[in-house]
């Protein structure tokens, strides 16, 4: 068919084809499309189905972490209780029996008489054990307090918080309940007369390691994650950029480079619990540092984040496109000067954006840290990289293993903590990388 | 419209005769890997002119000019043989130093490269770098010269430090002749430097070109062959690797010797 004798599409062909077949393709055209859509849509929904489930399981069993239950006392620091020197020595401020004063307090509000021995010990049981640390901590802050009656919020024991909450059951028999008949009656009068409240749990982000939950919290693993994030900035991102932008600008093309590439690559796909072998092998048995130091834990966090802050800048550093490190050579630049003052600066979104996702990444690994030896129970803060600590994934691990009725809703109290750090981080590396996208 | 101080006029007293031999090449060979894509170039190059290297696309007449200013040694599998000089000098020299050897043979791209900077700071940054300013206000009025040499302060004089990639096309590519011009260099190289531009901003580069040679070695690679007999006094016809005949433009482009020349001239090719 020579060119002047075929038919000209556009005029004939389509416009005279039979209606019927015509009309049966366009109607399966639009149902394909519709179909296609509507698996997309349900793809998106059986996520966020789930994405919400979970979501809401931890919410529900853990805003209570939030709150905590004390008891409103008005405690008489008895002059006589502090030994004879007016002002009171220290000693004498350390010493005193605070227990004694608390319970005092505790049975006039309730209206126990202490000389019914087994009454006493019921109403002393509905105190923290911890109540005396917090009243002497309360006098040394401020000894002027001695002698006077003082106000003070006491905690009350776990077992009380737990029906505070709603998490009691009372109907099970008084021999296998924790809290007596006659215990549950104090508390409902002291709960009506105001005696007996609720505030927010400063406790769960200022307190360390505890076995008694109302006195427990995640403020020492937050300075042990915080310890542990500043070794892996330190140490991860200048060694990853300077890997990187080697490995992109100045490595020759050969097989050994493209070797370390493979490796790399590998690495940053490893599971986290070989690197916590390594840093046992390594930094404990060879080195000799102390164990569950924050120290070994920030070196361990920070090989792990390497490979992913390396791939990261290498995104970035290639990114940047050829025409200005031609232009700042062509200007008489060196390379290193071309590559400080013009790829490096235009990089760094790309480079920041991996360095947070990677720090994110870093703080909710629990399975390195738990080789390693950060589950010990810590309750002082550590001072230093060298001090005990523990970090907040393996906090919730320790809690999420405890027997206590309290610890349940602190674990998912502790993990609400960190998903809010977690979202915090992500969504300023989102935010960040939108912000700094193409600026060339 | 010449600032008295300033290098260019210093170098021209020196230099003397204006039509002296800015750089000669000879025998130069280039290899991408196993490709030999230059054959044996040899030209001598005056100073204080325009030389158009006409060809067409993919006959070596960018790979001849990235030499002059040893743009080709950031490929790594390129190699160069042969010898060029730039006033005596061999620029393959392995003592000498490529970085200084780019400020002074400067170069402008095809597509207008300002850094993502401010105006002030893409003029500023070679002078910066080389240390030819010694306080803030030489540096700034080195910024004002090379901007008023490329036509572009009365434009951008109000806002200096906006970012360099807010200009149009036609700007941008202004501002990177300024930019060349400021570290005070002796040849500018020049690859298709209007590709890129519409109509009128190609005037204005090339009225810019017009001035620039009373003061500096130009050589520009150009596809536009009503360009090259705008713009240069002399011509080079690159072909396949060849460089097929030179001499002066209107000898080229009215009375070619070479029948390859020829054909490409009247369209046959290219």
């Amino acid at each position: 068919m020579t060119v002047e004798s075929a038919p000209m599409v556009s005029g004939s062909l389509i416009a005279s084809r039979d209606k019927a077949i015509a009309q049966k393709l366009i109607a399966k055209r639009y149902g394909a499309e519709r179909r296609f859509r509507a698996y997309g849509v349900a793809a998106i929904l059986f996520g966020l189905v789930f994405l919400i489930a979970l979501f809401g399981t931890i919410l529900a069993r853990g805003y209570t972490a939030f709150v905590q239950t004390a008891f409103t006392l008005d405690v008489n620091l008895d002059q006589s209780a502090f030994g004879s020197s007016s002002p009171p020595s220290q000693s004498d401020l350390m010493m005193a029996d605070y227990e004694k004063l608390a319970r005092r307090a505790l049975f006039q509000a309730l209206g126990v008489d202490p000389a019914n021995k087994a009454d006493a010990k019921a109403a002393q049981d509905l105190l923290s054990a911890n109540a005396d640390a917090q009243l002497r901590q309360a006098v040394l802050a401020d000894p002027a307090l001695v002698g006077k009656s003082v106000r003070v919020e006491l905690l009350a024991h776990g077992n009380v918080d737990s029906l505070m909450k709603g998490q009691f059951d009372r109907s099970v028999s008084e021999s296998r309940r924790k809290l007596s008949d006659k215990q549950l009656a104090w508390l409902d009068k002291a709960a009506a007369s105001g005696l007996l409240g609720t505030h927010f749990n400063t406790g769960l982000f200022t307190y360390g390691a505890s076995s008694k939950p109302e006195t427990a919290g995640v403020g020492v693993a937050l300075v042990g994650s915080l310890y542990m994030m500043l070794i892996v900035l330190l140490i991860a991102v200048p060694l990853g950029v300077a890997a990187a932008v080697y490995l992109e600008e100045f490595a020759p093309k050969n097989l050994l480079t493209d070797t370390i590439e493979v490796n790399i690559n590998n690495l940053a796909a490893v599971p986290s619990i070989v690197f916590g072998l390594l840093g046992l092998a390594i930094f404990i048995n060879f080195m000799g540092i102390p164990r569950s130091a924050a120290l070994v834990g920030g070196l361990v966090l920070a090989l792990m984040t390497l490979p992913t802050i390396i791939i990261a800048t290498r995104a970035a550093v290639a990114a940047v496109p050829p025409s200005i490190r031609e232009a700042a050579l062509g200007v008489g630049a060196s390379k290193m000067q071309s590559i400080t003052h013009h790829v490096l600066p235009l990089a760094v979104p790309g480079i920041l954006t991996g360095t947070i996702i990677g720090l994110a990444k870093a703080l909710g690994e629990t399975a390195p840290l738990l080789m390693i030896g950060m589950v010990a129970f810590v309750v002082d803060f550590p001072k230093t990289p060298l001090d005990s600590a523990t970090a907040l994934p393996v906090q919730i691990y320790m809690w999420a293993t405890a027997a206590e009725r309290g610890f349940v809703e602190r674990t998912a109290g502790a993990t609400l903590i960190l998903l809010a750090f977690l979202i915090v981080m992500n969504v300023t590396a989102v935010i960040l990388r939108r912000r700094y996208e193409r600026r060339w | 419209m010449l600032n008295v101080t300033s290098p260019d006029v210093e170098r021209a007293v020196k230099t003397g005769s204006a039509d002296a031999t800015k750089v000669t090449a000879r025998n130069v060979n280039v290899f991408y890997g196993e490709k030999h894509a230059l054959h044996d170039v040899t030209v001598d190059i005056p100073d204080r002119g325009v030389m158009a290297f006409i060809g067409p696309s993919g006959c070596g007449k960018s790979t001849f000019l990235r030499c002059i200013n040893r743009m080709n040694d950031t490929i790594p599998i390129c190699r160069v043989t042969g010898n060029i000089k730039i006033d005596g000098e061999d620029i393959y020299d392995p003592t000498l130093d490529v970085v200084q050897l780019r400020a002074r043979v400067g170069m402008v791209f095809q597509k207008p490269n300002p850094f993502p900077k401010s105006i002030y700071e893409n003029v500023a940054y070679g002078p910066r770098i080389h240390g030819l300013a010694g306080s803030k206000a030489e540096l700034d009025h080195i910024v004002e010269t090379s901007l008023k040499r490329a036509a572009l302060w009365n434009e951008v004089k109000d806002r200096l430090l906006d970012p360099g990639t807010g200009l149009s096309g036609g700007q941008q590519q202004r501002l990177c002749i300024a930019r060349a011009v400021a570290v005070g260099p002796e040849v500018i190289l020049m690859d298709e430097p209007c590709s890129a531009l519409d109509p009128i901003a190609t005037a204005k580069v090339e009225e810019l070109i017009d001035e620039l040679k009373k003061n500096f070695c130009i050589i520009i690679v150009t596809h536009s062959m009503q360009q090259a007999a705008r713009v240069s006094q002399r011509t080079a016809f690159f072909h396949l690797g060849i460089l097929v005949e030179e001499g002066a433009t209107t000898d080229i482009f009215t009375n070619p010797t070479d029948q390859r020349t020829q054909d490409y001239i009247t369209g046959r090719f290219g």
